[in-house]
């Protein structure tokens, strides 16, 4: 039941001091006549409501969570209670930098600590989330080729196993998309790509491991086809848990990154955000970093790029979420933080392995943190999809991987079971994907149906979207 | 050191064994040697739990937490009941991603269905999305959603946070739409100025309500204007005023966007807060980012599921209303939960009190020889000028554990009240101020 059918007029919960000033209102030609219905519940009723609506989501908490890409790993609860700290939590963006240096030391730390795992020398925390981090790169990019007066750079060169927010943020950047198909091993055709650049590339996004979780053996070439033609190189940051403490994009030859902190750096993704998406650069793009850097004399203090490409958000990002992914760098520090990534690739690779004779890998060689399954030929044989046996692990507790990505490979199934998981719960997981398989041969059908224990069973999306309700509606 | 890895590494010694490698080194053995880091990385070595908490609250220690708060200007400081951080913390909410599947998934999904329709109550508007980052990049959003092919200008207004102005100028060095600043007159913007600005190609006008100065602007004159030239007409509101002033529908907007920093989300040093978009119905289909969507289930029982995705970047691409993926669904599920607990009384309450105290204040201000500048009518912000420098007064203040309004310039100051100051406290400001 949704909160308003049990609000009840004059019930309600929290109540301010009484007024001790004289009482003004709006003009009346600035006052409200529209009616407001806000719910009027008790606190009790209300609280009830949350619980309700928590047992009825999945969290990593609820279990496995192996959904590709995302890196749903445990969210360690020092991180939480740090980022509530009345220091942090009660600090007025606005106050004077002598009254915030402990939020200026956090910036500066942690800027320190990403640009020594990335290999890179500057690091902007403003970015809200992955895409905007995306934006935030191209945006330097761009500006980098403005400054040097070269405006014929339209084009940004994506592989065709690419997250859809690069291209979705190259568009936002103002640039033309090309799309570079993969070879057959699954990463990027050096032929098509030397085929691709020219006068026009403005540069050149990439995920490395790629989203097929290999890692591109030649990337030193690639990048150095990129900068022969006068290109950046962008390295989008969703797939650095594989890889850090290991490798570093700096390294690799790229000169502008993104992070997910919400992924490799375990901050809690709230059921969709808030996230954040620090970017950083090599030293010959620093001037255009957004917003401000924190220096340091004798106190922090901010200082703006010579030629910033501008703010990208209000004032200095997911300030809270920072602080969560600081914590838990100090945690882990110069030893864990390559364990984890050996350990997420270890997990990826023991499940693969097991589940191999059976499912169909996209590729089969070592991956990284994560790995591809194609159901292309069991659901030529038996009907079952995906989609089926996505359903089919709901009602084995399992949050499903990620469907129908990377759209190269047909009928996907994108595994990535994180380090924080134990052998036992993979095992589980291993069986559990072996049964459906087996389901699906003998009995499709009750995998068509699935799911069957959930709150509701499928939903149907097609009429979600061709007569969209998207609110509750008083009138009705 | 610490770390949340479980297997030993006996176990993963197995694991390695099983799938017939040797060592962790085999699982990386086909990265070049030319990229792999030699050595470690510099970073310090890990702590115990117990050492980073000491550590972490050491730097939170360097910050100075106000006892009271007079400042606004984009951030502000609000009664949060307790039940939203209860919410917030829950963690099947926390740790969980975009519920993409969403028969598991129900709860993340109405909540967020209950918060799209409480933005339109409170908007009057007919459809909201699931949140973009903040206010001002949900007024970059609401920009672009109006760019048409002749139409690829945006007008927006002086009085507008300086911030969002900003962000805004920034996303058109990408889009490439063109950015054209409505000059501001005695605090409001100017609206001869914007007749002859406003032509064929103008996309929209953006105006802040109340503005970055406190004012109400003739947000319903500027509505008429915007209209009469074909442009869509975007107002940014504060979403507690909306409780009592008229809502964008009323003033004829055609897209409503802000902060919903002020729904009992913490001031947290500027994030994250939330930006909330709602439109006319005619607009939908622009709106960018996740919209949750009601529908049935086979056995025709009442769900929830992210729909209209044919806007987006998964499925467009290139071509999509923007990039956005992750937004800012915790903050959503916060501002439902603390709308609810104050509810139509609680929320009209705290915006009285927000509107009546800043009056009290700017009038005692007044009293000891400030003055008021704004001309037009004020929600809970108000610039005062004195001889004094700004400098001084802030200082003063901050001697005495409060945070003085910000500083426009060197005698100029923009302060804010809200329900959180008492009258006593505005008073112990006015006894300061008299000494300076």
């Amino acid at each position: 039941m949704l909160i308003f059918e049990k609000s009840r007029p004059g019930r309600g919960c929290t109540e301010l001091p009484p007024i001790d000033v004289p009482v003004i209102m709006p003009d009346e030609k600035n006052k409200r006549t529209l009616p407001m219905h806000m719910p009027e519940m008790s606190e009790g009723d209300l609280s009830r409501h949350y619980t309700e609506l928590a047992k009825k989501s999945h969290g990593v908490n609820d279990g496995f969570y192996p959904l590709g890409s995302c890196t749903m790993k445990y969210n360690p609860k020092i991180n939480d209670e740090m980022a509530s700290l009345p220091g942090f939590a009660e600090i007025h963006p606005m106050q004077p930098s002598n009254t915030v240096q402990g939020c200026m030391e956090v910036m500066h730390l942690i800027e320190k600590y990403l640009c020594e795992i990335t290999g890179m020398n500057h690091m902007s925390m403003q970015p809200a989330a992955g895409s905007h981090g995306e934006f935030a790169g191209l945006l330097l990019i761009k500006a980098y080729h403005e400054s040097r007066g070269d405006y014929k750079r339209t084009k940004i060169i994506v592989p065709d196993s690419a997250h859809g927010t690069n291209p979705a943020s190259a568009a936002m950047a103002g640039y033309s998309v090309v799309s570079v198909p993969s070879s057959e091993d699954g990463c990027v055709d050096i032929e098509k790509l030397r085929a691709a650049v020219g006068r026009d590339t403005a540069g050149l996004m990439l995920t490395n491991p790629n989203t097929l979780g290999l890692f591109d053996k030649n990337i030193l070439e690639i990048t150095d086809i990129i900068h022969e033609c006068g290109g950046l190189c962008y390295y989008d940051g969703a797939n650095l848990n594989a890889v850090m403490g290991i490798v570093r994009p700096g390294d690799m030859g790229f000169d502008v990154i993104h992070l997910n902190l919400h992924k490799t750096f375990s901050t809690p993704h709230g059921g969709g955000g808030p996230g954040s998406g620090p970017v950083g650069c090599k030293e010959h793009l620093a001037q255009f970093l957004p917003s401000v850097f924190v220096k340091r004399e004798e106190e922090f203090f901010f200082e703006k790029p010579s030629h910033s490409i501008g703010e990208l958000k209000d004032f200095y990002g997911n300030f809270l979420v920072v602080v969560r992914a600081l914590t838990y760098i100090l945690t882990l520090g110069n030893e864990g933080i390559p364990k984890a990534a050996r350990s997420a690739v270890l997990n990826a690779n023991y499940m693969m392995n097991r589940l191999g004779d059976l499912y169909t890998m996209a590729y089969d060689t070592t991956c990284m943190h994560e790995f591809v399954m194609s159901l292309s030929e069991l659901k030529k044989n038996t009907g079952v999809s995906a989609l089926d046996i996505a359903k089919g692990l709901l009602d084995n507790g399992i949050h499903p991987p990620t469907m129908y990505f990377p759209m190269i490979v047909g009928e996907a199934l994108m595994v990535e079971p994180t380090e924080t998981e134990s052998k036992e719960t993979l095992d589980h997981a291993i069986e559990v994907f072996r049964q459906l398989y087996k389901t699906a041969e003998t009995d499709p059908e009750r995998l068509h149906q699935a799911p069957a224990h959930t709150s509701v069973t499928r939903l149907d999306e097609v009429e979600a979207a061709r007569h969209p309700v998207l609110r509750y509606n008083w009138e009705l | 050191m610490g770390g949340y890895v479980p297997s030993t590494d006996q176990e993963q010694l197995q694991m390695l064994h099983e799938i017939g490698l040797k060592s962790m080194d085999d699982l990386f053995a086909h990265i070049p040697e030319e990229v792999k880091i030699q050595g470690s990385l510099e970073l310090p070595a890990g702590l115990s739990e117990l050492e980073v908490r000491r550590k972490v609250q050491g730097i939170a220690r360097k910050n100075k937490v106000f006892s009271s708060i007079f400042r606004g200007a984009g951030a502000y400081r609000h009664f949060i009941p307790a039940i939203v951080k209860s919410v917030t913390g829950k963690e099947n909410f926390l740790t969980s991603y975009t519920p993409y599947q969403a028969e598991i998934s129900q709860g993340v999904l109405q909540s967020i269905y209950e918060y799209q329709t409480m933005i339109c109550d409170l908007t009057g508007m007919d459809v909201s999305n699931a949140s973009v980052y903040d206010g001002s990049t949900a007024a970059a959003e609401g920009i672009a959603m109006c760019q048409e092919r002749k139409r690829k200008k945006a007008l927006v207004s002086a009085c507008a946070n300086p911030s969002t102005l900003e962000v805004v100028k920034t996303y058109c060095f990408g889009n490439q739409m063109e950015l054209v600043v409505i000059p501001e007159k005695d605090g409001t913007t100017d609206m001869e100025r914007l007749k002859e600005q406003i032509d064929a190609s103008t996309a929209c006008v953006y105006i802040q309500h109340p503005n970055y100065y406190g004012n109400l602007e003739d947000a319903a004159g500027i509505g008429e204007i915007v209209h009469e030239a074909g442009a869509k007409f975007i107002m940014s509101v504060n979403p507690i005023s909306l409780a009592i002033v008229k809502t964008p529908r009323e003033y004829g907007a055609d897209i409503a966007v802000g902060d919903g920093q002020p729904l009992g989300l913490p001031l947290s040093f500027g994030g994250p807060y939330l930006g909330f978009m709602s439109c006319v119905s005619e607009m939908m289909r622009k709106l960018p980012g996740r919209i949750v969507g009601q529908t049935k289930d086979k056995n025709g029982k009442t769900g929830y599921v992210l729909t209209l995705q044919a806007r987006e970047q998964h499925i467009r691409r290139e071509k999509a209303s923007s990039n956005i993926c992750t937004n800012q669904a915790l903050c959503a599920l916060a501002i439902g939960t603390y709308l609810a607990s104050m509810g139509n009384e609680g929320l009209k309450n705290a915006a009285v009190q927000c509107t009546s105290k800043a009056h009290y204040m700017a009038a005692e201000l007044e009293k000891i020889g400030y003055s008021v500048e704004n001309k037009a009518e004020f929600f809970h912000e108000f610039v005062t000028s004195s001889d004094v420098p700004a400098e001084k007064i802030m200082n003063a203040l901050a001697a005495k554990d409060v945070l003085g309004g910000y500083p426009l310039d060197g005698h100029r100051v923009l302060w804010c009240c809200t329900e959180m100051n008492s009258k006593e406290e505005i008073d112990e400001v006015i006894r300061i101020l008299k000494e300076v």
